[in-house]
């Protein structure tokens, strides 16, 4: 989807700001929170390309106002309560119960004693290689040019990258397609391309001297170039 | 507090503890995962093992040409099996950045979670069209003879820059030099120096 998640060579967000000695976290439901996105990843409730879309869904003033673990408390939750592992009104029950006990031990909100945990994949993230036996389409050196779309689902094409010519870096293997990962309809795995693009084809008169991006793109982004 | 972390909203913390403690009901969150992530994070991380690839780099050409070749057979010499890895490396002609414009993906098994900045807009937006603008306002100068070669992590491949070993730096074992090698230079926003405690 054209959200406003999709930055590449957005302009007006001024200097980036260094915090000196920043901490791990700022506060320790950041942590509470990176430890819920590990739990339901790793228990299979999401993938995450789901987890991805559902922090893309966030209203765009929204994501830009946020912090990074805002969003991804964002996303968490609604990719459960849309999967029905949560229940919206629990969660709203729950949500309520704090705001007026904001002291209460989070376990005192649970009733009864805690039922055991299924078996967790520590390594979901990066289990995405698939060994299909796919042969690549294109190989070092061939010159392509990226699709022009629009999509409304989830994609990992830039938009700054659309309708662009690149050519083939190298061939990482064949990957989970987080496009249709995304959206239940399966990983039909691909080959993943390192492609490179001159800044001048990307940014036009406004590129910067002696600049290339290297952005890593599905098979069925590219076409072939001349 | 840094200026990207107002002062949280009650209601967030609500939310937070509010779906945690179904996640505990539900048998999906431990009862001490909050802890051991943050003992994961704030205790236990060390040395970045980054770091210490590149020392060992910078000491063993046969190590470096590995950490360039097959990222995954080197790190496992400092105990982590990272497959998605691919170390890119600073020369004389070519600088390395790594961003990710869609998200903040990051290599967290190699440098630890990302600072802020890294996943604001400020950067995500600029990296890709104008790093040698954004690198001089981080105060780093990249000559226009050089090459900027920005990487955008738009999958799960993850990128960590093999930065140049500064001079003067020659009497220095591997262990002296890895706290010379910042996260900022292994993400490409920073040369390595020299420390003036180092230097002869």
């Amino acid at each position: 989807m054209d959200g406003v998640h999709d930055l590449g060579g957005m302009q007006g967000f001024g200097p980036v700001e260094r915090e000196e000695n920043e901490p791990v976290f700022h506060a320790e439901w950041e942590a509470a929170v990176l430890a819920m996105m590990r739990a339901a990843g790793s228990h299979g409730l999401f993938n995450i390309d789901e987890f991805r879309h559902g922090i893309e869904r966030m209203t765009p003033a929204h994501y830009l106002r946020a912090t990074y673990y805002e969003k991804w408390l964002d996303g968490v939750t609604r990719v459960l309560v849309e999967k029905g592992v949560v229940g919206a009104e629990e969660l709203a029950g729950r949500v309520a119960f704090f705001g007026q006990h904001p002291d209460a031990p989070v376990r005192s909100a649970v009733p009864g004693p805690l039922p055991g945990r299924g078996a967790a994949n520590p390594g979901w993230v990066q289990d995405v290689i698939r060994e299909t036996g796919a042969r690549p389409h294109f190989v070092a050196g061939d010159p392509v040019v990226t699709r022009d779309m629009h999509p409304h689902g989830h994609t990992r094409l830039p938009r700054y990258a659309r309708g662009k010519r690149g050519v083939v870096h190298c061939c990482h293997g064949i990957h989970v397609f987080p496009d249709t990962n995304a959206h239940g309809e399966g990983e039909q795995p691909q080959p993943l391309y390192s492609v490179r693009f001159d800044a001048r084809e990307l940014w036009g008169e406004s590129a910067e001297l002696n600049q290339a991006v290297h952005i890593d793109l599905w098979e069925s982004y590219l076409l072939p170039g001349r | 507090m840094g200026k990207n972390h107002p002062n949280v909203d009650p209601y967030i913390v609500s939310r937070v503890r509010a779906l945690e403690s179904l996640l505990l009901e539900k048998g999906i969150l431990a009862p001490d995962a909050v802890d051991r992530v943050v003992q994961r994070y704030e205790s236990d991380t060390g040395p970045m093992v980054g770091a210490r690839a590149v020392a060992k780099a910078w000491i063993d050409p046969e190590y470096r040409r590995l950490l360039l070749d097959d990222p995954r057979v080197a790190l496992a010499r400092f105990d982590l099996d990272y497959a998605m890895l691919m170390v890119v490396e600073n020369t004389e002609a070519v600088h390395n950045l790594v961003v990710c414009t869609l998200c903040s993906c990051y290599p967290w098994p190699v440098l630890g979670l990302p600072p802020t900045w890294y996943k604001m807009p400020a950067y995500r937006s600029r990296a890709v069209s104008e790093p040698r603008a954004l690198l001089r306002e981080m105060g780093l100068e990249v000559p226009e003879q050089r090459e900027i070669r920005v990487w955008d992590s738009s999958a799960e491949m993850r990128y960590m820059v093999l930065p140049q070993r500064p001079a003067r730096t020659e009497h220095l074992s591997e262990t002296e030099l890895v706290p010379l090698i910042t996260r900022d230079a292994l993400i490409g926003v920073a040369d390595v120096r020299p420390s003036a405690a180092a230097a002869p």
